[in-house]
């Protein structure tokens, strides 16, 4: 007995239809059918267009009867499809006003903002045909993937190492070893995973994964001829699919399952999965950009519209999506919500998050309600939400991003700060809030350490050897005269502009990029490490690379044996934060002792014991009460950190440790490797108990059992 | 679409050869699943199977969820290279024992 809800009601040609449900929005298959619902308000007719897969011209176009729109929701179910090889799209109807805001031109068939899988860039590069009259194809996916026991790892956010890595850039060099065929994709990320576990982070976040398309405003590069891409991927063309040539098997189109087996595997490792996401901007770009799907729907309720019609421009890349508008934030809380129980992700980083607190005219809301949505949303519940506090009109929130007790933050402060002092600024009043989890920023408003994303580079700007190799950025591969990428570095090229074979210089970028790794991984809160900054990736000083698809991108995995040593070193010091709870505090520090350890929680030093030089500023030393770790739950050892960013070496005199316990040095960046560091457990100790030399810019790290 | 049966003691295998996509794998299924029943060992023979689509590949999901459910043993022979990398990176082919030949196969089954 056939069920009766599952039978036609009218026919268009040989194709028999039925009026569908509204949601969910998007194309979801029914018993014997695909139910397609799409969202207009200003719309006045549309039609579902339909392709066999990769079709020059549509196999049918099937308008939508007045009676299936059910309040500016068109929805129909189509009978008997073969859902595997269709692809699907809409011509909308309506006005055209510019000033209005009105987009409408029924002769461009548009992608469902709601497409669960896309093609039209199946293979990465390669050129599209521009003659095409459907670039950005909605096609169908599965949700049949297999998770078996699968669930989010809910690592505790002060627990977590996390590495920011581009799919594309990791696994695309040749010196990969990863399998031909699966460089530059999700599957050959799964054949590092053995290369995570021996660094020890435990996870990774993607930058964008959702379709793009990588020849938005590709260009030929005046100075060399070569072809500029969107790279980065900062440009998303649909919020529902990943990246279909960011899969080995894209051309099959399974990218679905590929991403979905690489996240799965990953967790079966220990590894989390954070998705960096774009929801301030669109890849249509301004009002000169192609119309792919958002414009020919609903332009004026997904974009925020000057009075003439314009685009604000708040994102610094042609458009604003208009976040705030209760329709528009619905589908961001639904495309969350997607990823995260049909991908099982873990979190998600918000690029230029302060757009998402604005209002549809740009003014800066005090309750955003999309980001309370996002907080407080049931499914979210255990996803970590991180939000880049600022963004290209000049809004910046670091410490004031409206968290609603669930945001963390990327700390923009923090890696201001320690690139100052790392350089020698003498900044240590500041340095001190930032290896503290900047309680300055977050503990009055009961944000904990953890809140503070603590990173020193990122995709943005220089790589951590080029931070200490150059005083310029070097962007004219960029083809913008050196104008484009940001001037305010910070860096510091240890005494000559860029490569250089003077031992004396190499040996000083070396340990000043040490000393970096020893900042971030004894600071309170969550370190975030740039891809390849463990083995002294460079970009040859550009810090704005979104366009190129070549070596200044692509991590070279020669330098892992070149730079070993900084492997070798930055490998144990992310062991030693994982050996040590203390470091990894759920609560800011108190100042004092409340466990009865007679030590306070966190002490301050300089040259002389329990007296820091604030004023020399260039020395800093603090001491961590291991009886007050995760705010005394737990026992660790005491931990004695000592920074002289001075030109001049220092004798600092330690600490008394307590009867019959002795210090033991772990790291020490000024002496050579592989003295300049040791594994967690096999500290050395010093022979002088009441204090030590540090040399010129060094760090030193003990322990006292 | 081609598939022969045939039985080799308590041994069914049953050899395709053709592509497998959307339209092919329905009939796959049709003639396969009979052959499922408790504790049936069957040899899916696909050396002669040069491309499969995600609707194969999800076919193939099927008729092994139909075989445990059934405590039958179905394994798959004969897999192209193609076949094989789409599937291990898709998480198809962890669910699968698969052997490079049939007499492989079979001498497993005969242990």
């Amino acid at each position: 007995m056939q069920r009766i809800d599952v039978h036609p009601t009218h026919t268009y040609h040989q194709y028999k239809l039925r009026c569908g449900k509204p949601f969910p929005f998007g194309a979801t298959l029914v018993p014997g059918g695909i139910n397609f619902s799409i969202y207009s308000s200003y719309a006045t007719s549309c039609i579902l267009v339909l392709f066999e897969k990769h079709a020059k011209e549509p196999l049918i176009e099937i308008p939508f009867p007045t009676e299936f729109r059910i309040g500016n929701v068109y929805c129909m179910i189509v009978f008997d499809l073969d859902y595997e090889n269709l692809e699907y799209g809409y011509r909308m109807d309506g006005p055209n006003d510019f000033k209005e805001g009105h987009w409408f031109d029924k002769s461009k068939i548009l992608m469902d903002p709601y497409a669960r899988s896309i093609g039209g860039r199946d293979v990465w590069g390669v050129t599209p045909d521009w003659q095409d009259i459907y670039q950005h194809r909605s096609r169908i996916a599965f949700d049949d993937f297999d998770w078996e026991d699968d669930c989010l790892l809910e690592i505790p956010p002060e627990d977590q190492i996390i590495y920011e890595m581009h799919v594309r850039s990791f696994t695309r060099h040749p010196s990969s070893g990863i399998k031909e065929k699966h460089q530059g994709t999700f599957a050959g990320i799964l054949e590092k995973i053995p290369y995570f576990k021996e660094l020890g982070i435990n996870t990774i976040e993607l930058m964008p994964i959702y379709e793009f398309d990588e020849f938005e405003n590709s260009r030929l590069n005046p100075e060399t001829g070569e072809l500029l891409v969107n790279y980065w991927g900062y440009s998303t063309v649909g919020f529902f699919a990943p990246k279909t040539g960011y899969a080995a098997t894209g051309k099959y189109g399974m990218q679905v399952d590929e991403f979905k087996n690489l996240v799965k595997t990953l967790h079966k490792h220990g590894i989390e999965v954070i998705l960096d996401v774009v929801f301030n901007h669109t890849a249509e770009g301004n009002e000169k950009g192609p119309t792919i799907s958002f414009r020919g729907i609903d332009n004026k309720t997904y974009y925020m519209l000057t009075p003439e019609g314009y685009y604000f421009n708040f994102s610094g890349t042609g458009n604003t999506l208009n976040c705030n508008n209760p329709i528009v934030r619905g589908m961001v809380l639904d495309c969350l919500r997607y990823w995260a129980a049909e991908y099982h992700i873990d979190g998600f980083r918000f690029d230029l998050a302060a757009i998402l607190g604005r209002d549809p005219w740009g003014y800066p809301l005090t309750n955003p309600p999309l980001l309370e949505s996002l907080a407080f949303d049931p499914i979210l519940a255990k996803c970590k939400l991180i939000a880049e506090a600022w963004d290209a009109g000049g809004l910046y929130q670091v410490g004031s991003f409206p968290a609603y007790g669930r945001w963390a933050e990327w700390n923009g402060k923090y890696r201001d700060s320690i690139r100052k002092f790392l350089k020698g600024d003498g900044n240590v009043g500041e340095v001190a809030q930032r290896l503290q989890g900047s309680p300055d920023l977050y503990a009055a408003s009961g944000r904990s350490p953890a809140t503070s994303i603590n990173f020193i580079t990122c995709h943005d700007g220089f790589t951590l050897m080029d931070l200490v190799s150059y005083n310029q950025k070097q962007n004219i591969a960029n083809g913008e005269n050196n104008n484009d990428g940001s001037n305010d570095n910070d860096s510091w090229n240890c005494g000559v502009e860029g490569p250089t074979d003077d031992p004396q210089i190499l040996s000083l970028r070396y340990r000043q990029i040490k000393n970096a790794i020893v900042m971030l991984m004894v600071s309170q809160g969550v370190p975030m490490i740039l891809m390849g900054d463990e083995f002294g990736r460079t970009k040859n000083g550009n810090n704005n690379t979104y366009c190129h698809d070549n070596e200044l991108n692509w991590l070279n995995w020669n330098l892992l044996s070149k730079n070993h040593e900084l492997f070798r070193f930055t490998k144990a010091m992310i062991a030693f934060r994982n050996a040590h709870p203390v470091l990894r505090n759920t609560h800011h520090f108190q100042n004092k002792d409340y466990v009865g350890s007679g030590l306070p929680d966190i002490s301050w030093h300089g040259t002389q014991a329990w007296q820091a030089d604030w004023s020399s500023s260039h020395i800093i030393a603090f001491m961590l009460c291991g009886k007050h770790a995760k705010q005394g739950t737990i026992a660790d050892e005491r931990i004695y950190v000592a920074f002289n960013m001075h030109w001049q070496a220092h004798y600092f005199e330690l600490p008394r440790t307590l009867e019959g316990k002795k210090w033991y040095i772990f790291a020490n960046t000024g002496v050579a490797s592989p003295m300049d560091i040791n594994s967690p457990g096999n500290e050395i100790m010093i022979d002088n108990q009441s204090g030590l030399f540090l040399r010129e810019r060094s760090a030193v790290i003990l322990i006292a059992r | 679409m081609q598939i022969s049966l045939q039985t080799i003691d308590d041994l069914q295998i049953a050899s395709l050869t053709g592509d497998i996509d959307a339209s092919t794998a329905p009939i796959v299924t049709e003639q396969i699943l009979p052959i499922i029943k408790p504790s049936a060992k069957i040899i899916l023979d696909m050396t002669k199977v040069a491309y499969m689509s995600s609707a194969g590949l999800r076919m193939l999901l099927s008729l092994h969820r139909q075989s445990t459910g059934q405590n039958s043993i179905l394994v798959i022979v004969g897999l192209s290279e193609d076949v094989q990398d789409t599937m291990a990176v898709t998480g198809f082919l962890s669910f699968f024992k698969t052997y490079s030949s049939l007499e492989e196969a079979t001498t497993v089954f005969q242990t």
